[in-house]
């Protein structure tokens, strides 16, 4: 079943996963448990970072409010928690249906639009969410809500230790990670490519792209509510700063950095993204100004990101980006 | 009367005060290739527009085996069996041949909501994909990106993609556009393979090809239809010569 990947850009993604999948023994060992909770918050962006590049990658909708859905699948934990309803069943399922029909309603409206005003509305649509959740006192506004306990889940999925966190993360990332590489090469798959590159053409082979795309909003916005959902519980604290349109438009650069409409550039791009700013923020107060130039440098020169970077070694680059 | 595929009555289209298509009355006899030529201008691509469904026409009606689909989309008209070519190659450049034309045989099989299965191993449909590029005679360039073959071949992908719809009526708006001699010779083989098949409305500049494919032919000028006949009577038609085809020319 398992083959090694014979390019270069695959086994450093092997390794990646490797890595991961070891990192709380790794860091157990180091003694250094700070990371592991670096590493979390990471790959819980790399999850939003995979789901918006389901729709700004592979189906060409460039959305900057995507971090929206991070903060409905954190308030799906945080509200029902202050109610002390804390089964994670529950959580989940609320965050799933509420960021499907919140995706379903703006996607619809967002949709009839194209280029910069498709930009510009899920902008408007997530600043909505901000300022309802700043507006509600009941849930803390501004000042954010504290979760006391973690969502509960039958003993053997407990995510309340760290490692075991972690594990609901990495498992998670795995399964966005997988179902975007099926959807991708699927029926459904081909026709959001299709539309990206050439809607006219789509329409015209009997594809009512409209639905197809909206489809496809609505699943990344599902698959960000996770990530989500995770946050609320590892961060135990959430306000609504974690849906602020800067979020949404860091979630972008991660995606660029590693690579658009490719399968692991979204999680790279995150990982990177995430160490950067943790050492550079270490190193000095200005590190806003160094880490700015170098992402203007990596969007300048490093076309296709970090994957395109390693897979230029690569014979074939199968991806689409 | 003829078994007649298509029917167009009296249809209107203008763009402020110019009419691209007045008063345009058309109808295709089932099985035949009829062609439409005209100078430029005249409002050819504007009426297979508006029988694509890409422009809704502002009057008139359009029937389409014997029911009106003036107000269905573009996805409707092409699941009923409608399939074009575009005058500007319009196809999926970052991905292959084959991946176009499979593209195109699931446009025109059922619903594409299907999530977990990967297209590359439906073996059914990579053969009728495979079936549709050997028609236009792209079975060995089927792996090569759309963007890297030539301009003569994109054309022909065109064709194999329209054709991969398994239409019941086929709309090639100018399939020679930009080709040499040598390619447009190859289309004009292709579409006589078709011939008597398939129902064929053909747009093109080309009269050698017009001429050797077209049972019959209407001539456009300024959004007109000013005539309608057998390809022998409209070279015979004085007025058409005038018209169109040069006063030399006959």
């Amino acid at each position: 079943m398992f083959r090694l990947p014979a390019n270069l850009s695959g086994r450093s993604y092997a390794l990646l996963l490797a890595i991961l999948a070891l990192a709380p023994f790794i860091l157990e060992w180091a003694n250094q448990p700070f990371y592991l909770d670096l590493l979390s918050r990471a790959l819980i962006l790399g999850i939003a970072a995979i789901s918006l590049n389901l729709i700004l990658g592979f189906g060409g909708m460039i959305s900057l409010g995507h971090a929206a859905y991070i903060g409905i699948g954190a308030y799906c934990v945080g509200i029902p928690s202050y109610y002390d309803y804390y089964s994670g069943w529950l959580h989940l399922a609320l965050a799933l249906s509420v960021s499907a029909i919140f995706a379903l309603v703006t996607g619809a409206i967002s949709l009839r639009t194209k280029g910069v005003y498709f930009i510009m509305i899920t902008m408007a649509f997530s600043q909505m969410v901000f300022f309802t959740f700043l507006s509600m006192e009941e849930y803390g506004a501004d000042d954010g809500l504290v979760i006391y306990s973690r969502s509960e889940f039958p003993e053997w999925l407990s995510m309340d230790s760290g490692v075991s966190l972690y594990y609901w993360v990495f498992a998670m990332l795995l399964l966005s990670l997988m179902f975007t590489h099926r959807l991708v090469h699927a029926r459904f798959g081909r026709v959001i490519v299709g539309s990206r590159f050439n809607e006219q053409r789509m329409q015209a082979l009997g594809f009512n792209t409209y639905r197809y795309r909206l489809t496809c909003y609505v699943i990344s916005a599902m698959m960000c509510s996770v990530a989500g959902m995770l946050f609320g519980n590892f961060a135990g604290f959430i306000s609504p700063d974690i849906m602020g349109w800067t979020r949404s438009g860091e979630l972008i650069f991660m995606v660029i950095i590693g690579g658009v409409a490719t399968f692991f550039g979204p999680l790279v791009g995150t990982i990177v993204f995430v160490l950067l700013e943790e050492f550079l923020s270490a190193i000095t107060v200005y590190w806003h100004l160094i880490f700015g130039v170098m992402l203007v440098a990596l969007v300048l020169f490093g076309k296709g990101g970090i994957h395109g970077w390693l897979s230029s070694w690569d014979r074939k680059d199968a991806d689409y980006g | 009367m003829a078994d007649q595929l298509l029917e167009i009555n009296g249809l209107n289209k203008h763009f402020g005060g110019i009419f691209a298509t007045e008063n345009v009355n058309l109808s295709v006899e089932r099985g035949t290739i009829h062609a439409v030529i005209g100078p430029n201008g005249a409002g050819k691509t504007t009426l297979i527009a508006q029988l694509s469904g890409q422009l809704k026409p502002d009057s008139g009606n359009i029937e389409f085996d014997g029911r009106s689909i003036i107000n269905d989309s573009v996805a409707t008209r092409a699941r009923m069996g409608i399939a074009r070519s575009f005058q500007i190659t319009s196809v999926v450049m970052p991905m292959t041949l084959l991946e176009n034309v499979m593209l195109a045989v699931q446009g025109g099989s059922g619903h594409s909501f299907g999530f977990w299965s990967p297209v590359h191993r439906d073996r059914a449909m990579e053969t009728a994909a495979m079936s549709s590029l050997a028609e236009v005679g792209l079975e060995d360039r089927a792996r090569r990106t759309a963007a890297n073959v030539s301009h003569g071949e994109q054309r022909q992908l065109e064709v194999a993609m329209a054709l991969a719809m398994k239409p019941r009526l086929l709309l090639l708006d100018e399939p020679m556009a930009g080709m040499g001699k040598e390619e447009g010779a190859m289309m004009i083989d292709i579409l006589k393979r078709l011939r008597g098949d398939m129902t064929i409305l053909l747009i093109e500049h080309d009269m050698d090809a017009v001429f050797s494919l077209a049972d019959r032919l209407s001539v456009m000028v300024n959004g007109h239809v000013i005539a309608t006949d057998t390809v022998e009577n409209i070279r015979a038609n004085k007025e058409v010569q005038k018209a169109y085809l040069g006063d030399g020319h006959a």
